[in-house]
């Protein structure tokens, strides 16, 4: 016997809004690939805490595709922040508007 | 009479395995808090340094207790996965890419830090606020969750029989970010003017 469902579910919310809060207040892209990794960990606790709930293992399942999107993700948003830094010399989401090839 | 008195000693019995029950119970429920606790607090540290290597640390421990999450809701493959994929690779390539960009500090002073939060502290105070009404109306989910374990071997049973075709869209995603990081990393061609060949 664990704890309720809901503490979970809120855990996995306060742990959301904290990557969301980074997505929206810090400036560089790194911070932001951060707030985005912290989005989708939440996003897997809610998945595994109701695969324990409801008995079912597609939740877990489902945890595995996050981290492979997860994973390719990073290393696209990461690409994406190399290019930037060798197109403008910085990391600053304001300064890359160029979406040229 | 006897017979009441019997029954509520019976009851009695009956109902003092499960204080015993409550207190290994309790037990998970601590480590669960204490894991809630880290977790938020590694996290809220990762997003609040200036210094990204700092934030990348924050977020390592972050990730190592989602694992022992994940192990105590009954995923140790997930947990193991966790370690390796999150807090090892993904973590180590984002080491590795601050690491070679020597990229300076948050350095945006035009706006006041105060200012810059405010907006997402505000709504996140909103919706936080949202979700827990929701949750708190929300059916049945008062009772605590039974302890399971679900087998590495069951997991994969249900992974490649039931869900195949999502394994072979992840692989292929996997693939599409791999050509596209090819694409995107390759040198330009200002790169390669500023990079003289050795032997002219």
């Amino acid at each position: 016997m664990i704890v309720p469902y809901d503490h979970i579910l809120i855990l996995a919310v306060l742990l959301f809004l904290t990557g969301a809060a980074c997505v929206v207040a810090r400036r560089t892209l790194i911070m932001i690939l951060i707030g985005v990794e912290i989005m989708l960990n939440a996003a897997g606790i809610a998945l595994v805490g109701g695969s324990l709930k409801w008995g079912v293992l597609g939740g877990q399942v489902f945890v595995i595709f996050i981290m492979a999107v997860a994973a390719a993700e990073v290393a696209v948003g990461l690409a994406l922040i190399v290019h930037s830094h060798r197109r403008s010399g910085s990391v600053e989401a304001d300064h890359y508007h160029l979406m040229k090839g | 009479m006897p017979g009441k008195t019997k029954a509520i000693q019976q009851k009695a019995a009956v109902s003092e395995p499960p204080s015993l029950q409550e207190r290994t119970m309790s037990v998970y429920a601590v480590i669960f808090y204490l894991l809630a606790v880290l977790i938020l607090t590694a996290a809220g540290f990762a997003v609040t340094r200036r210094n990204a290597v700092h934030a990348v640390c924050g977020l390592i421990v972050s990730f190592l207790g989602t694992a022992l999450l994940f192990y105590l809701l009954g995923a140790p493959f997930l947990a193991a996965m966790e370690v390796i994929i999150y807090a090892g690779a993904i973590m180590v390539l984002f080491l590795f890419i601050i690491m070679t960009m020597k990229v300076e500090a948050d350095g945006d002073r035009s706006r006041p830090r105060v200012r810059r939060w405010a907006f997402p502290l505000v709504i996140g105070a909103v919706s936080l606020t949202a979700i827990t009404i929701l949750v708190w109306v929300g059916p049945e989910n008062r009772l605590p969750l039974q302890t399971a374990m679900a087998a590495p071997s069951a997991f994969g049973t249900v992974l490649f029989r039931r869900y195949w075709p999502a394994v072979e869209i992840a692989c292929f995603l996997l693939f599409v970010a791999l050509v596209g990081v090819l694409y995107l990393g390759r040198a330009g061609p200002k790169e390669d003017q500023s990079f003289p060949e050795k032997n002219p």
